[in-house]
């Protein structure tokens, strides 16, 4: 068996690899993506959009629908993780389940939180509403800003941080993010633009359309920010307690 | 063409570290060793990626990759068996 799968990877290692062969190099200003996609791009994303960052522009404007499930596939995965390890209470009574063990917590450590978890959440901050000029966005700033209450979490208990966080209001979070998401898509639709342009806001808003298109971005990067920070600590207290979100690591 | 901004030394440095750090991460038998290992992989994809000019790419591969999977698999480790059996 296992010298099957070993025959088997390196088969299909090698069809890969003369696959790769076929593909344009690296930077070719002929591949059919630099030819005519990406000059649009280019040119217009700074005219039409207002952002520098044209991977922004792309993700958050153009490329809209797509990021929009991207969401909901982060949103998936942590219901998901919930629904597999969640136990009712009948369950626990009958199965005496492993819970992860943990030592008393170190001052030291407390005290590292303590100072490095502010600056965490400001550059999460920064990163979130400076992606539309430096590399960064709503997944990087999200996951940053969950990345700090899991240190927290690392470095006290889980129930310390858990206490602010319970279940439905870590899932309320999730929930918000994605709907700010979707709702600024609607709200184009309802305006009587097409799904997720902007551009219609700019009425409302009572700006230009360019500022518009910049407004929308920064609005459904806030939502993606929001879902996933929660996202990624709702993995986390789920992980680390075995799925009650209760105590744990 | 776009030159290349690193050296093609670098590349096979990174490279090799990357298909080390892979042997490493499958045959190792503590799983919290391999959830650190995949870490170091997802921080030298991470340096790929920006050697390839894709910034915004490699930050997420850094904040996502390297960073929160680890304590992810590290958690998801400590649920099960430390040690795997192949």
């Amino acid at each position: 068996m296992k010298a099957l799968t070993l025959i088997l990877t390196f088969a299909v290692g090698l069809i890969l690899l003369a696959a790769v062969v076929d593909l344009p190099d690296w930077g070719d200003p002929d591949s059919p993506a630099s030819t005519y996609l990406s000059p649009h791009f280019i040119q217009n994303a700074m005219v039409e959009t207002g952002a520098p960052n044209m991977v922004t522009a792309v993700l958050a404007d153009y490329r809209s629908y797509d990021t929009m499930f991207e969401v909901v596939v982060v949103f998936c995965a942590a219901l998901t993780i919930m629904f597999v390890l969640r136990r009712t209470h009948r369950e626990t009574e009958k199965f005496h389940k492993p819970r992860p063990e943990r030592e008393d917590s170190d001052i030291i450590l407390q005290w590292a939180a303590r100072l490095l978890v502010p600056a965490m959440q400001l550059f999460a901050l920064y990163v979130l509403v400076h992606g539309h000029h430096s590399p960064g966005g709503g997944f990087q700033g999200g996951v940053i800003f969950g990345a700090g209450f899991i240190l927290l979490a690392l470095a006290y208990d889980l129930e310390t941080i858990l206490k602010p966080f319970r279940e439905g209001r870590l899932f309320m979070f999730c929930v918000l993010g994605a709907a700010l998401y979707v709702g600024i898509g609607v709200g184009s639709l309802l305006l009587g633009g097409n799904f997720m342009d902007y551009g219609v806001w700019a009425d409302i808003l009572g700006v230009s359309e360019v500022k518009a298109h910049y407004l929308g971005m920064l609005g459904i990067e806030i939502g993606v920010t929001i879902t996933v920070m929660a996202v990624m600590f709702s993995l986390y207290a789920d992980l680390a307690s075995g799925g009650d979100m209760d105590e744990g690591l | 063409m776009i030159e290349a901004t690193f050296l093609w030394q670098f590349d096979i440095i990174l490279m090799s570290m990357l298909v080390v750090c892979a042997i490493v991460a499958l045959t190792v038998k503590d799983l919290v060793a391999a959830s650190i290992v995949l870490g170091a992989y997802g921080f030298l994809i991470c340096l790929v990626y920006i050697e390839m000019l894709a910034v915004d790419v490699a930050f997420t591969e850094a904040a996502v990759g390297a960073g929160v999977s680890t304590v992810l698999l590290l958690g998801t480790a400590n649920l099960i068996k430390r040690r795997s059996k192949d």
